[in-house]
């Protein structure tokens, strides 16, 4: 029969939508509204997993997200599936297809359960102790097998196919839970006007409404919600986690739940969530007993059926006994009684008098009994009885197919104490209760320990008044917990193992372990025995295990400490958090205008930053060193041109433009001529090279300033900060130019030939090296410069941007008849290499100062001040055996080092005297050379050193880092 | 869905300077004195983006007549004018879900209280820095550096899309 154990009437499951799913292979059908868990019980299923560490038969828990045991992959058919879902928070669709885990071969004979008779010599911290030898076995063997057999779930392995996105939203109000008190707090704070996000974690709104006979009110609270257009209403979205300044991160599911999708849809949203206040409304966790073989299948929160048979229409068993130390379960078996569910026995721990609740229970027909004690449970796959000892001490064993137990509530103060809120121990309610928080915070409900529905709806409502209005409210106080226990009930006899965390399968022997071990705090019981860790942080166990810890060391509860409340609340997808950010969207990719021209001419482009620059542009065949090899000739020897337009560039203009370059950088400048340019160095206040690039002067008070790609964000922050913090009184603005200008540089003998067509407006052969001119370039109002990065007659042809590509294509075609090239950026490294140019970064590593770099006929000796001038006086910054940049040859003629080689000498070859900093094959030198920072290097020019390498040493002689020209003539052809 | 784009040529130009003395400015719209708030008449604007700094935004054609006017007016008075006409490029994003598109990736309350027609400011988009303008509730400007606006407009097309399933 399907669904036998199905109510006859009742839930909110729509019978008429009846669904078909697989668990572990075998078919099942629930009806739409249905969770995994709610259908599996309807057809009878609670054997659901297998335990973290001993293997142990495990069922269904709770109804809710605090789930520990049972916890399933589910898999959307190729690609990788999704482990440890919680199976009564997994919505049901037609076709749901999930298995088991944590058992091998199958969930009924799972081999890993051996691992449960051998419980005894497998106690808590058992790694820490034994495994020890012999030395080394335990990276090579034991961590291995110990992992292998550990660890919940199978991870993917497969990239995730799935999109997600994000969302910032701000809100006057954040209600976190749609229970009674979220939705009353929620309704308040929207009537006066407020801005309301309000968010719960499963698909329908209502909490524990949805268990109880509190459904009206839930229509009623979101039908005022959604006719207010300033209210934001997020179902299936968990709040994660609280960050400063009242930042949430909230996950959205938005597509897990359906049966097809569309075909890119995104599986999740994660929203940060700016709120002025915050209301958490959370609820509270029903908290297990603790007694022995309390892990059974069938054995439950009474919450938990209460909700299975009113929200699902699900008997989780024919014959149920019910153990409480809380009034609540007598709810519980009065609904399941009412539904046809019989229940045996209400078994009170509580030695209380004749209750108003225990009359109802009785008069229903139902046998209630008080101070009694568990003694243990039957069944292996399944619970088949109860073990019950009374207050006379007389023995019953009572069979049944399920356990309901209730040990009380634990209020959910996790976002609370996220949000550096304080808890208080409430020893009267058994439980920590917020108490203030620095940020604007407030919990209202269940989650602060008030749990009558009409106080709920009351607490709500002041709630969200307050936290809408700033009015200070009036909470209604937590007086009436309704029972409840923490840890073991005194005089429960121990038959066997009493767990306690049901998901780390920690007992209540593994904490006294960890007492007569030394552990006294919390933080270390937890550490030693993995109580509360994983993916439940001990939702339904913190309190029994701190409970278990104070009664054994014989102090009240707040001196045993109270872990840290991690986010995320429950497991997150790693997709989630990336959104947007993956693959070819993880970061901007940012081209110039030649983008295009380059990519049909078969360039092959790198990254420099975000920017794909052109590398080298072989023609058919050629290999990257051909090609570079012929792009670096053809500049030597005719001409050819270079996408610049990566550089950095910021205007700077005003008065005192002039003052702030010379303080900024260790040139002088105020002599700077107009229509002149300068190489310029800027210093970081530690005295090392931060930056250099040409500086031309366009006006008495207009400089056009360029710098290296790669710091042209982080210069233009450095002058900034300069001007607005140091010097504020100077008349003088920065303004980044850096993708105003599409730049091509022409370089070689016959680049003025080349642009001489294209420029209207100067005087080439008056215009000396390093000049700068606005001109008409192209036919475009452009600025040209002549610098040289490559040793020989050079231009840079800057156009507005727009114009970038046109220009390209005017310059080869003026470029044709002198058999222009176009090279890239290896070819451009190889030919400043050859002159001895450095690269900042490349050469420079953040402590070269100028004349580690031989730059120090750049700085200024008459300058009073500039920025790094202080630290450059210091002595160690001029001592004698500081790396310096060097040339290096390899003697062979023939072996290219590897950048970023050590040097040494033959007589001391383990003390590195420098490194490699860039290594080429030099066709204008005709043989390897290379660029090094060298201890003392200037010194040491001559000298032969080695190069030690896994080939073998090279042996290098050191030169000077100028391999090509070094009177400079071909500059100023 | 909202419609998002790109849009044609227009003059852009960096003013700066300080304020009391600024204001001399001749460009036929008043440099707007709110921060983070624009001025527009007719076909040009000025948007207040830093303490000393004004965007002017004109028709493609005028910059020369412009720069010269601003110039003349600000012969005594320093400044900073710089033509920024290509460093940027401007998109549209405008129709339903404007807002909660572009709330994907900037992080700005959006809200038309918070951020009320003529709004500007510079903020990020995700992993760039763009100015955002709202040109009405359901309507605003986008000023992306040139190099970006592949990452910016599709990942807003990405997301518009995506918001029209779910």
């Amino acid at each position: 029969m399907s669904q036998p154990f199905r109510l006859a009437s009742g839930g909110r499951i729509d019978r008429s939508r009846k669904l078909t799913f697989k668990f572990d292979n075998r078919v099942y059908t629930g009806f739409h509204g249905d969770t995994l868990g709610s259908a599996l019980l309807a057809n009878g299923v609670h054997l659901l997993g297998r335990s973290f560490k001993y293997h142990r038969p495990r069922g269904i828990l709770a109804a809710g997200p605090e789930e520990p045991n049972a916890l399933v992959r589910v898999s959307r058919g190729p690609g990788p599936a999704t482990p440890n879902l919680r199976a009564p928070t997994v919505e049901l669709y037609d076709g749901l297809v999930a298995f088991s885990q944590n058992r091998s071969p199958s969930l009924r004979y799972d081999v890993g359960a051996v691992t449960d008779r051998l419980a005894a010599v497998l106690p808590a911290g058992f790694y820490y102790k034994t495994f020890m030898w012999p030395h080394g076995a335990w990276h090579r063997l034991y961590e291995p097998a110990i992992r292998r057999a550990a660890g919940l779930g199978r991870a993917p392995d497969g990239p995730d196919p799935d999109n997600y996105t994000q969302r910032y939203a701000h809100a006057d109000v954040l209600v976190v839970g749609m229970g009674p008190a979220g939705l009353s707090a929620a309704c308040a704070a929207a009537a006066t006007g407020a801005r309301v996000i309000v968010c719960d974690e499963q698909p329908e709104p209502g909490g524990g409404a949805l268990s109880e006979p509190h459904t009206d009110f839930v229509a009623a609270s979101l039908a005022e919600l959604a006719a207010n257009e300033r209210v934001t209403v997020l179902t299936r979205t968990t709040a994660i986690g609280h960050f400063p300044h009242n930042s949430v991160l909230l996950v959205e599911r938005l597509t897990d739940h359906l049966e097809r999708l569309a075909s890119d849809a995104p599986r999740e949203r994660m929203w940060t969530v700016r709120a002025s206040q915050i209301v958490f409304a959370a609820g509270a966790i029903e908290r297990p007993l603790v007694f022995s073989n309390n892990d059974r299948p069938g054995i439950m929160l009474a919450g938990a059926a209460r909700s299975f048979a009113r929200r699902y229409g699900v008997a989780v068993g024919r014959r149920a006994v019910v153990v409480t130390a809380h009034d609540a379960a007598y709810d519980a078996a009065l609904d399941l009684h009412a539904a046809g569910v019989p229940i045996a026995l209400i078994a009170d721990l509580r030695t209380i008098a004749d209750e108003p609740v225990q009359a109802r229970a009785r008069d229903a027909g139902i046998r209630v009994e008080t101070g009694m004690r568990v003694a243990g449970t039957r069944g292996r796959m399944r619970v088949s009885a109860i073990n019950l000892v009374s207050v006379g001490g007389k023995s019953e064993t009572v069979a049944c197919d399920a356990v309901l137990m209730s040990g009380g509530f634990t209020p959910s103060v996790h976002l609370h104490s996220q949000a550096r809120g304080k808890l208080r121990f409430d020893a009267a309610m058994g439980a920590y209760l917020p108490d203030g928080s620095v940020e604007r915070v407030r919990s209202a409900g269940a989650a602060r320990g008030v749990y009558a529905m009409a106080d709920i709806v009351r607490d709500g409502t002041e709630a969200g008044t307050a936290a809408a209005t700033g009015a200070p409210g009036t909470p209604v106080p937590a007086t009436d917990p309704g029972g409840g226990m923490i840890g073991v009930a005194p005089g429960t006899p121990n038959t066997g193992p009493r767990f306690v965390d049901f998901q780390n399968d920690v007992t209540e022997k593994d904490l006294h372990l960890a007492m007569r071990e030394g552990f006294r705090s919390i933080e270390h019981v937890k550490r030693y025995t993995t109580t509360g860790m994983a993916t439940d942080q001990g939702k339904t166990s913190n309190m029994n295990a701190l409970g278990i810890v104070a009664s054994a060391l014989g102090v009240p509860v707040p001196q045993v400490g109270l872990t840290t409340f991690r986010m995320p609340y429950t497991p997150t997808s790693f997709g989630a958090f990336a959104g947007h950010a993956r693959g070819e969207m993880f970061d901007p990719v940012r081209t110039t205008a030649t983008h295009e021209i380059a990519a049909k001419r078969g360039a092959v482009f790198e990254d420099v930053g975000q920017w794909k620059r052109a590398r080298y542009f072989p023609r058919d065949g050629e290999t990257m060193d051909q090609a570079v090899a012929r792009e670096c000739r053809a500049v030597r020897a005719s001409v050819g041109m270079f996408d610049a337009s990566t550089l950095g560039k910021i205007e700077v203009c005003g008065p005192d433009a002039a003052e702030f370059l010379e303080r900024m950088y260790v040139n002088a400048w105020k002599r700077l001529g107009v229509g002149r340019c300068r190489y310029g160095v800027m210093l970081r206040e530690s005295g090392f090279v931060m930056d250099d690039g040409v500086v031309g002067r366009l006006a008495r008070d207009r400089f056009h300033v360029t710098t290296t790609t790669g710091n042209a964000a982080s210069v233009l922050a450095h002058m900034e900060d300069y001007l607005q913090t140091e010097w504020p009184e100077l008349d003088a603005w920065l303004t980044s130019v850096t993708e105003q200008w599409a730049v091509v540089a022409v370089q070689g003998p016959s680049a003025r030939e080349v642009i001489a067509p294209l420029v209207e407006g100067v005087d080439l052969a008056a215009f000396p090296h390093m000049s700068v001119a606005e001109a008409r370039i192209a036919g475009f109002d452009g600025r040209l410069f002549r610098v040289s990065f490559t040793g020989e007659l050079g231009y840079e042809l800057n156009v507005p941007a727009a114009h970038g590509a046109a220009l390209w294509n005017a310059v080869a075609e003026a470029g044709r008849a002198h058999g222009i090239v176009p090279y890239g950026t290896e070819a451009m490294h190889v030919l400043r290499a050859e002159k001895g140019y450095f690269i900042v970064g490349q050469e420079s590593d953040g402590t070269a100062t100028p004349d580690d770099l031989g730059l120090a006929w750049a700085v200024s000796k008459a300058k009073r001040d500039f920025v790094g001038k202080r630290s450059l006086v210091r002595p160690d910054m001029a001592s004698a055996d500081r790396k310096q940049m060097v040339g290096l040859v390899s003697v062979d003629r023939a072996t290219v080092l590897t950048e970023g080689a050590q040097l040494v000498s033959a007589d001391a070859p383990l003390t590195s005297l420098g490194h490699v900093t860039s290594a080429y094959h030099s066709g204008a030198a005709g043989e390897p050379i290379a660029l090094a920072m060298l201890a003392g290097g200037r010194a040491r020019i001559g000298e032969v050193l080695l190069v030690p390498d896994p080939g073998g040493d090279v042996h290098v002689r050191v030169t000077n880092p100028v391999f090509v020209d070094p009177e400079g003539v071909r500059l100023v052809a | 869905m909202p419609d998002i784009t790109l849009l044609e040529p227009v003059t852009r130009l960096v003013l700066r300077g300080r304020p009391g003395t600024i204001e001399a400015a001749s460009f036929g719209v008043p440099l707007s004195p709110e921060p983070s708030r624009s001025v527009t008449v007719g076909d040009r604007s000025t948007l207040h983006l830093g303490p000393d700094e004004w965007w002017l935004f004109a028709p493609d054609g005028d910059r020369d007549a412009i720069v010269a006017g601003l110039a003349a007016s600000l012969a005594n008075t320093p400044h900073s004018l710089v033509d920024v006409s290509h460093r940027q490029v401007g998109l549209h994003v405008a129709g339903r879900n404007a807002a909660t598109v572009l709330a994907a990736f900037c992080p700005l309350d959006l809200d038309l209280k918070m951020f009320p027609n003529r709004a500007c400011t510079r903020t990020v988009f995700s992993k760039a820095d763009v100015m955002v303008w709202r040109r009405g509730a359901d309507a605003f400007h986008v000023e992306v550096a040139r190099s970006f606006l592949a990452y910016v407009s599709y990942l807003l097309r990405r997301e518009a899309a995506w918001q029209a399933m779910v």
